[in-house]
């Protein structure tokens, strides 16, 4: 029997990888992350039930934008930015090719 | 995500969905400050996807089922003992080890997110995270146990535990009657994931 995979989706793996990193690079105190996830899959959870997959994960990815950018780790513009050149990365990568942001 | 297409209407690679670019950004502008190192962070999904998961506890749980001054001083003190055996949490949380017994039958919760003995168990299951799970297994675990296929004696007690960030379980279940003259290596393989949580019995072999 072939085991469920431990993560459906590859960024599940990769926000959950980011996470513990910065846990474990002093950058994030576990019990207070633990303590802002709950607020909101609670926050989340009041009007539907959550099924504990990418709705879980999706919680996970808007806790750790919002902690990060109170502490001026991050900022919404230079995200928004690399988002859109990560979008046209892919965009314009041939397919079968590895993607990489240019400068 | 790269995918199959045959037909070449999209020559370009597929665009991921928005949280993927959404963390890909993360990723991007964090490295670009120095704040992590991207190699950590394959290491650590390396780790999880392949190296830890639940035949960590069972190795745990096979150990205490037939080694007594194992199970002692795991039930004394489970943080030392498996971090001795090289299960230590990455959190640096402390680890509970429950032993069910015919009186009392332990099973584990996260009512605040889904807090998890990943040393023992790797990542929980989707139902761990679950809001169903997570209210239910308070309010009625014996309905949440027999939806899992186990139905216990009325006489034995259920208790739930609620995992904290700081405090993680791990269910040691009964030992299947008629195993007495398996190995260690053997038993292993009767210990289910389910069973550490509490969800499930060890398999009758």
């Amino acid at each position: 029997m072939k085991p469920d995979p431990v993560f459906e989706e590859p960024w599940h793996a990769q926000v959950f990888a980011l996470t513990v990193h910065l846990n474990e690079a002093g950058h994030l105190d576990w019990p207070d992350w633990a303590a802002r996830f709950g607020a909101t899959l609670k926050a989340h959870g009041v009007d539907r039930d959550l099924n504990g997959g990418s709705d879980y994960f999706a919680a996970w990815l808007e806790t750790l934008e919002a902690v990060l950018a109170e502490r001026a780790m991050t900022d919404a513009e230079s995200l928004a930015t690399l988002k859109t050149a990560w979008e046209r990365a892919y965009l314009s990568t041939p397919h079968g090719e590895p993607v990489v942001l240019s400068q | 995500m790269p995918h199959d297409h045959h037909n070449h209407e999209h020559p370009h690679t597929l665009l991921p969905s928005d949280p993927a670019l959404r963390v890909k950004a993360l990723e991007t502008l964090l490295t670009r400050k120095g704040l992590i190192d991207p190699a950590a962070l394959d290491e650590i999904i390396d780790t999880y996807e392949n190296k830890i998961g639940p035949k960590n506890g069972a190795h745990v749980v096979a150990k205490a089922w037939t080694d007594p001054e194992f199970r002692a001083a795991l039930l004394d003190d489970a943080t030392a003992v498996v971090s001795e055996l090289g299960y230590y949490g990455r959190q640096g949380e402390h680890m509970v080890a429950l032993e069910n017994t015919p009186d009392v039958h332990n099973m584990v919760v996260c009512t605040l997110c889904s807090c998890y003995p990943w040393p023992l168990l790797g990542i929980p299951p989707g139902w761990y995270k679950s809001d169903a799970y997570r209210a239910r297994s308070v309010r009625e675990p014996r309905k949440v146990l027999a939806e899992f296929g186990v139905t216990l004696p009325e006489d034995t007690a259920v208790r739930v535990w609620d995992s904290t960030a700081e405090v993680r379980y791990l269910v040691i279940p009964q030992r299947p009657k008629g195993t007495e003259n398996l190995s260690e290596a053997d038993l292993r393989a009767l210990v289910t994931r389910d069973s550490m949580i509490g969800c499930g019995l060890a398999v009758q072999p």
